[in-house]
């Protein structure tokens, strides 16, 4: 997310967050009472709890709903058409793209998470891999 | 507290208007409400405004003081933004000034410039309702998001996409007569069916277009409309707003829209009526999907039973309780900012008889409007009566 060839500035927690995810050490925070929430947060967002963890993301999830998106925005011009699904990994739920034809998705497919970039931009993106 | 009566109600022609300022769209809309109500201008005491993506569209932030001068109004005015909600939440907070007796004329309403953009910046610019680290970057955009409820909705409680082209046939049907639509003519089911993929289920026909367009109303206290002699014969009874998390992964149950049911209950106590006292509604039918989810959150249908509703002729417009007599989002138009308060000027003219399709609802007493922001992040619903003098 470059342009004119300055550097970018970074999201703090969240571009930690992701690389985690690139290199197969997935994590998610998990509050005192148990709840799990993305970073980056200072809070837990069910019941305001300040003690946040990072714990250890599940190493599989099941989609949990999806689309196959067919219009993309500017930013995704060449990765369309392309399935995208909300993820359930118990705690949290993350949402990214499916590596897979639409025909080999369904609720309850059994995936693991990874980090490619998008064709457009080469973006950072989160993806899924049935397994 | 002080009672609260639409006074009058203004619309521009929702459309394409590529190249109309949001300042003139709402100088339109704001001066037919000023005009419809019969107060003087210099009574108004402040002006609130729903604006979503003017930043985007048209470079032009802190968008109240522009939309006070368009009306030639010197007052105080704000920008609200709560997406697609934002022109509800502008209502909402009028409505507890007027109450609380803060002020006694106020100028309500709203705009959005969005035909300027491509197909592609457009897409772009609405996907921004979604939640940018962790929906956007992953390629998620508002259609999208609403054919992922659609797929869950599917997948727990059943329901076609025939079931859904319904929904859009329906509203292209009421919007027939309505001169502010969009879209005045019939489609077909086979049509809705035929029509391109957007994102799976959702194909172009169970999506609103792209829309310019502005809407308004004037808001007076009781006392100010009995002393004016104004004929205000429309209360608002009842407010009421929800809230969600920003993003459909952290929601529990992403085919449901619990903030709506919560600004619904919300309303309806605040009314002192119930589901069943409702004779016509306005709904946010951004989506094929979010009419049938707007329909079991306001309590007409139990979760899960709201998808025949228009297939089976319950919300046809000569049905038990018709919905989107105005035509809906779907075929009046979605200029974002706009849409809130148009729902509620469709819903008055709709309540005091001098509404195209107020032939459908001769008896009707009292109305609903549901505003959705995201998807369903957001959701304002208001009650509004006919006063019985």
């Amino acid at each position: 997310m470059t342009d004119d060839g300055e550097e970018s500035v970074g999201d703090a927690g969240f571009d930690e967050f992701v690389a985690a995810l690139a290199e197969g050490d997935g994590y998610y925070v998990e509050c005192a009472n148990g709840h799990g929430s993305l970073p980056p947060r200072r809070v837990c967002p069910e019941c305001g709890s300040a003690d946040l963890d990072e714990t250890a993301l599940p190493e599989t999830g099941e989609v949990a709903t999806y689309t196959k998106v067919h219009v993309p925005a500017p930013s995704f011009a060449d990765d369309a058409p392309y399935v995208t699904a909300v993820v359930d990994f118990g705690p949290v739920r993350l949402t990214g793209q499916v590596l897979a034809a639409v025909e080999n998705v369904e609720i309850g497919t059994t995936v693991e998470v990874g980090v490619r970039v998008t064709e457009t931009r080469g973006d950072p993106l989160v993806v899924f891999e049935p397994r | 507290m002080t009672k609260v009566r639409v006074a009058g109600a203004g619309m521009t022609a929702f459309g394409s208007h590529p190249e109309r300022t949001s300042r003139d769209l709402f100088a339109e809309a704001g001066r037919d409400a000023i005009e419809d109500a019969g107060v003087a201008r210099e009574d108004v005491e402040g002006v609130y405004y729903g604006n979503f993506m003017g930043e985007l569209s048209e470079h032009q932030g802190h968008q109240g003081p522009l939309a006070a001068e368009a009306l030639g109004v010197q007052a105080p005015a704000t920008r609200y933004e709560s997406a697609c909600a934002s022109s509800g939440v502008a209502l909402r907070q009028a409505v507890r000034d007027v109450r609380n007796g803060e002020a006694d004329v106020l100028v309500v309403g709203g705009t959005e410039r969005m035909t300027n953009l491509s197909t592609a910046e457009s897409t772009e610019a609405l996907a921004i309702a979604a939640d940018e680290l962790y929906e956007v970057r992953a390629g998620v955009t508002f259609p999208g998001a609403y054919a992922m409820m659609a797929t869950a909705y599917f997948e727990q409680f059943g329901g076609t996409r025939e079931d859904l082209a319904h929904v859009a046939v329906k509203n292209h049907a009421n919007a027939v007569g309505n001169e502010r639509a969009q879209y005045q003519r019939e489609i077909t089911v086979e049509a809705a069916l035929e029509s391109p993929a957007v994102a799976d289920p959702l194909h172009l026909y169970d999506a609103c277009p792209v829309t310019d367009g502005a809407s308004a109303v004037v808001l007076v206290s009781e006392d100010y409309a009995d002393d004016h002699n104004l004929d205000a014969g429309v209360a608002i009874t009842g407010t009421g707003q929800g809230g969600d998390r920003m993003a459909l992964q952290d929601r529990e149950n992403v085919a449901t829209s619990p903030a709506a049911t919560e600004a619904a209950e919300e309303a309806y106590a605040d009314a002192g009526i119930g589901a069943d006292d409702v004779d016509v509604a306005e709904v946010h039918d951004c989506f094929t999907i979010a009419e049938v989810l707007a329909l079991e959150s306001l309590g007409f249908f139990d979760t899960g039973e709201g998808i025949t509703a228009a297939r089976e002729g319950v919300t046809t417009r000569d049905g038990d309780l018709p919905v989107n007599l105005s035509g809906g989002l779907k075929a009046k138009g979605h200029p974002v900012g706009a849409t809130g308060t148009s729902q509620v000027a469709e819903l008055t003219k709709l309540l005091r008889g001098d509404h195209v399709n107020s032939e459908h609802v001769p008896e009707a007493q009292v109305g609903v409007a549901h505003n959705a922001g995201g998807t369903v992040a957001s959701a304002v619903v208001h009650v509004l009566e006919e006063v019985v003098s």
